[in-house]
């Protein structure tokens, strides 16, 4: 194809002129969107970044993020040590011990698919009515925690099972033929190489629960402050951002607030996606 | 052949049983029987695990749904969803949620029509008409876009998209066409990268063929390569109405609140989730139980809306 019967073409072709500009013009609107976004969350953020914000204790003078920054932290591992395991038991049995075309396999898929499609509002709903009201554990990091567990554990199973997936066959053939059992195969031989996807899901996940909102004001709770106690209430970042926002009076450090959100959550997302090329890149 | 193993060592362990009752501590702790139990065990264990998001999604259908048919019960269905007055901290309370059943309709209807073409064209861009190495920046570029935590975006909208609409178009800013551009730009990443998939599944010979027969590049590609992807396409979008109507923190400080039906679209509206958001935290009883069951209405939509995916998506892997 040359250019110059494609310029011919054009010219004589209204359709395909007006085409192309809508294409070119909707992705340069889309990307130019994008930049416009973290552009001025960081240009109006950044100076607001002062280090009162990152004070040790939380008040109503410093506004201190600090608090909420541990938080996160706190709720992240509690959240990733209950959904890991139950994420990655699950993926190893549909791909590794389920038969093809079994009844439960189709149900466990189904409500896998249907979890990931529940908005997250749905889930601090239900969070409130079962952890907090019905298993009495009041507003607390645990019950916020659960909650974000289920949220998150599609995820982890649908990029677990990938991985699992994309090991080759050979490999359990080669591990079966030396006379390992199926769990030492699954355990010692499909999971290492799977390793690199399972992080990539699992860091996901992390992103997903350090912007959540919506799942946790009415089940974590709002308290900013410190504590070792899984029963107390706590407020992660995106809470502290919601929380100060609300109040309409620290809109700069609402700002400040939003740059480190946003940071940590492309961060994050940047490195999953950066282990998940190098995995397609090796194969 | 594992079984063919344990079989014969199993041969061995009858004859020790034979032996004496008193070896039975032995049986329990010769290899070929731990070795056995253990991979039974852990068997379960996995599908113990696989079943936690069946028990998850029963008892999420379960909470929600008996919570909202204990104030369905109370009001009355037609009342409840028919009912265009919301009062619920009035002397004589009334829970109508129909504007904000029309509220979430709107919304997502309005942020489709911003989305879906740009979302698509996009997609289009993408799959056929970026070079390269642009491709390599944008497309995790795009996958950032989605996950930007809604929070942020809503932040953007209060402190960007109001004050702009507020300049330019009649009312406070705070409006339903304030919403829609902003949830139109939140659909995006999901509309672009299941499109793009579906666009690029499209066999090769399709594009080459419209070229043999003297089509441009974009007739080729918008006559031939975008008809085939249709239901991929569609798949992406229904997704896309999945994530705009469940979405609750980016529309609570742009869309307005007010619980009534809208005269124009730039009167505000108030959405099912941000009607729960909102009011949740100082509910209490009946009201408590009627926002619950606003819950229920947008999770029925959501199980509807995930159906129609999965019939979409079941169809496309026919194709």
């Amino acid at each position: 194809m040359n250019g110059n019967t494609q310029k011919k073409s054009l010219r004589a072709d209204p359709f395909s002129l007006v085409m192309r500009g809508l294409v070119w013009g909707a992705a340069l609107l889309t990307a130019g969107v994008l930049l416009a976004l973290i552009a001025y969350i960081l240009i109006r953020g950044v100076p607001n970044l002062k280090l009162s914000l990152f004070e040790l204790e939380y008040n109503s003078e410093n506004v201190s993020m600090f608090p909420s920054i541990v938080m996160t932290i706190y709720m992240t591992v509690l959240t990733l040590i209950i959904t890991t395991p139950l994420g990655i038991g699950c993926a190893i049995y549909l791909t590794e011990y389920a038969k093809r075309g079994n009844k439960v396999v189709e149900i466990i898929r189904l409500a896998a698919e249907t979890l990931s499609g529940i908005p997250s509002i749905v889930y601090g709903l239900f969070g409130m009515l079962f952890f907090v009201t019905a298993l009495q554990w009041k507003n607390s990091i645990l019950a916020g925690s659960c909650t974000l567990a289920i949220m998150v554990l599609p995820l982890i199973i649908r990029s677990t099972e990938e991985a699992l997936k994309s090991v080759p066959d050979s490999y359990r053939e080669a591990s079966f033929g030396l006379g390992a059992g199926k769990l030492r195969t699954v355990m010692r031989v499909v999971l290492p190489p799977a390793m690199p996807g399972i992080v990539a899901g699992v860091i996901l996940a992390v992103g997903r629960i350090v912007g959540e909102t919506a799942a946790l004001i009415y089940t974590a709770g709002t308290v900013a402050k410190i504590t070792a106690n899984p029963m107390e209430s706590a407020r992660t970042l995106a809470v502290h951002m919601y929380a100060l926002s609300s109040e309409g009076l620290h809109t700069s450090e609402a700002f400040a607030t939003g740059v480190v959100l946003l940071l940590v959550v492309l961060m994050l997302n940047a490195t999953s996606n950066a282990i998940a090329k190098r995995i397609t890149k090796g194969k | 052949m594992n079984k063919v193993m344990s079989k014969s060592k199993g041969g061995k362990e009858m004859e020790k049983m034979r032996r004496g009752i008193k070896d039975l501590p032995a049986l329990f702790r010769s290899p070929a029987f731990r070795k056995n139990f253990k991979e039974k065990l852990m068997e379960v264990v996995f599908f113990i695990a696989a079943c936690a998001s069946i028990l998850s999604v029963t008892l999420i259908c379960i909470f929600i749904f008996q919570g909202g048919w204990n104030a369905v019960k109370e009001v009355g269905l037609a009342e409840f969803l028919g009912g265009t007055k919301w009062k619920p901290t009035a002397d004589n309370p009334s829970f109508g949620i129909f504007p904000m059943i029309m509220g979430s309709i709107y919304v997502t209807g309005g942020a489709l029509i911003i989305g879906v073409p740009i979302g698509i064209l996009t997609a289009v861009f993408m799959a056929r008409f970026c070079p390269k190495w642009l491709h390599r920046w944008l497309k995790p570029a795009f996958e950032l876009l989605a996950g930007i935590p809604s929070i942020v975006y809503g932040f953007f909208g209060l402190m960007v998209l109001v004050p702009l609409v507020r300049q330019f178009f009649p009312g406070d800013g705070n409006s339903m066409f304030t919403a829609w551009i902003l949830l139109g730009i939140m659909v995006l990443p999901t509309i672009i990268s299941i499109s793009e998939a579906a666009l690029r599944a499209v066999p090769e010979s399709y594009y080459e063929g419209a070229l043999a027969l003297g089509a441009s590049h974009e007739r080729a590609v918008f006559k031939t390569i975008v008809p085939a992807a249709k239901s991929g396409i569609l798949a992406g979008v229904v997704l896309g109405i999945g994530r705009v109507i469940g979405e609750t923190m980016a529309l609570i400080w742009v869309c307005g609140n007010q619980p009534r039906l809208p005269d124009s679209i730039f009167d505000g509206v108030r959405t099912m989730t941000t009607n729960i958001v909102l009011e949740m935290g100082y509910a209490t009883g009946l009201h408590r139980q009627t926002l619950i069951a606003t819950g229920a209405v947008l999770f029925a939509f959501i199980l509807l809306i995930n159906a129609l995916f999965a019939v979409l998506k079941r169809k496309e892997l026919k194709q």
